[in-house]
This record gives structure tokens, sequence and C-alpha cells, in this order.
């Protein structure tokens, strides 16, 4: 589909923002049957926590807050063109606009979640 | 030549006053999720590590407030809202007639399911859990 229609900026803005809510969508299921497991079955939320905090957990946590992020920030331009058209005009540079606000608050949040990570593989290997 | 209008969100629909307010209540919802979601993940998987937190941690630490308990039921409402509606979106966009209509079925019992369980959890929970 991204290499087919060859849209442009607003059909990859339109396209990460389906695939990351899609992703939001179901880690949401996942996420809400788990917290009810803390009252009804703890020890199961435990161990599911033990998971979470594994390397490939703490990788899939780090890509649901890549994708939190940019749904986020997609949602705020969306919402900016819909009650203010004539920032349509600007609609790359609102999405150039999100991009750098990605990096810069993804970075330290990276250099942070990187952290949880090494401490997984010490975990994991020690 | 690339067009000057381009739209990421769905068109503001025309006509039917129900799918206008799910419309403008995505929006809101969305803006609520902004603040409420950036900083639950902020809060619990920056500032606190999550291999540092488990049941007990829940029970008698981070739900020891009502207004964390309010916050979190806050954000479930909105999020149930925004990512079904989603959902219902996507769905629509995808399939048709018989498939579609069992879809949003299955779609919205399974958001009622998940209201009433995550509502029951942030009420019920005790302050201290058993060990399990």
């Amino acid at each position: 589909m991204l290499v087919r229609y060859r849209g442009g900026e607003g059909m990859l803005a339109w396209a990460f923002h389906r695939i990351s809510g899609v992703a939001i969508w179901l880690f949401v299921v996942l996420h809400v049957i788990d917290i009810f497991l803390v009252g009804a079955a703890p020890g199961v939320y435990d161990s599911l926590l033990g998971f979470y905090a594994t390397p490939p957990g703490i990788l899939m946590e780090w890509l649901l807050g890549a994708a939190v992020l940019y749904h986020a920030l997609n949602g705020l331009r969306i919402i900016i063109m819909d009650f203010w058209p004539r920032m349509t005009r600007f609609h790359r540079q609102l999405w150039y606009a999100n991009w750098v606000v990605f990096v810069l608050v993804g970075v330290p949040v990276s250099i942070v979640i990187g952290g949880q990570f090494v401490r997984s593989l010490q975990r994991f290997f020690g | 030549m690339s067009s000057v209008y381009s739209r990421s969100g769905r068109i503001k629909p025309q006509g039917s006053r129900s799918e206008l307010a799910i419309w403008y209540l995505m929006r809101l919802s969305g803006l609520g999720l902004f603040v409420l979601v950036l900083s639950h993940y902020l809060i619990l998987h920056v500032l606190y590590d999550p291999a540092e937190q488990d049941a007990q941690w829940i029970a008698q630490f981070r739900w020891s407030s009502t207004f964390w308990r309010a916050f979190d039921w806050l954000m479930l409402i909105l999020v149930l809202f925004h990512a079904f509606m989603g959902m219902r979106v996507v769905i629509g966009d995808m399939t048709a007639d018989r498939l579609r209509s069992l879809l949003l079925s299955g779609l919205y019992l399974l958001a009622g399911l998940l209201f009433v369980l995550g509502t029951f959890v942030v009420v019920t929970l005790p302050n201290v859990v058993p060990a399990g």
C-alpha cells in the first residue's frame, strides 16, 4: 500500500496514524485485561509483568511508546487542520514539526528505556 | 503535482447528528488522551521502571489515592471510546455487509466487557492484596 500509491506526506501521515492506532488498540485490550488480573489473579499479573520486563518485552514497550507519541502528535495535527482549515495548506510542514517534536521527546525517553533494556539483559544473563 | 488539500483525519460528517457527535467526541477524547496517556506513559514507563512494579505495588502504592484511581478510570473511558470508535472506522473502511455487522457487534461487545472489567478492578481493588 505504501509503495503503490506514492501519495506523499499526507498519505504516509494517514497510514502511520492508522497502523499506530490499531496497534495501540490491541495493546489497550491486553492492558485492561492485565490490570483486571491485578485484582482477580495477582500471581498471573506478576508473571505477565515478568514478561514485560524481558528484553523483547521492553522492545515492545519502546515501540508502544513510539506509536503512542506519533499518534498523539499527528492527532493534534489533524485537530489543528479540522478546526483551522487554512492550516491544511501547511499539512506537510505540520507533519515535519511532528517529527521534530517526536525526536526531541523520543531521544531522552529512549535513553531511559535503553537503560531498562540493559538491566533486562543483565537479569537475563546474570 | 500534489494537491494543496490533504486530510489525515476523517472528513467531518454531514447530515447525521450522531455521526457528527462522534466526530467531535473523537477529537475531544483525543485531546484528553494526549494529556492522560502521555503522562501515564511518562510516569509508569520512564520515571518508574516497570521491572520494579507488581500487583502489590499497584494496590499499595499506585492506587493508594482516589485521585489516581479516578485518573485511570477517566483514561479508561476515554481510551475505550477513542480506540473502539477508531476501530469502527477501520472496520467500516475494510469490510462490508454481513462481515461488517458481525465485526462491529463483536467490537461493541468487547468494549462493554473491557469497561466492566476495568471499572470493577479500579473500584474494588483493596489497598492490600493477599500474596498470590
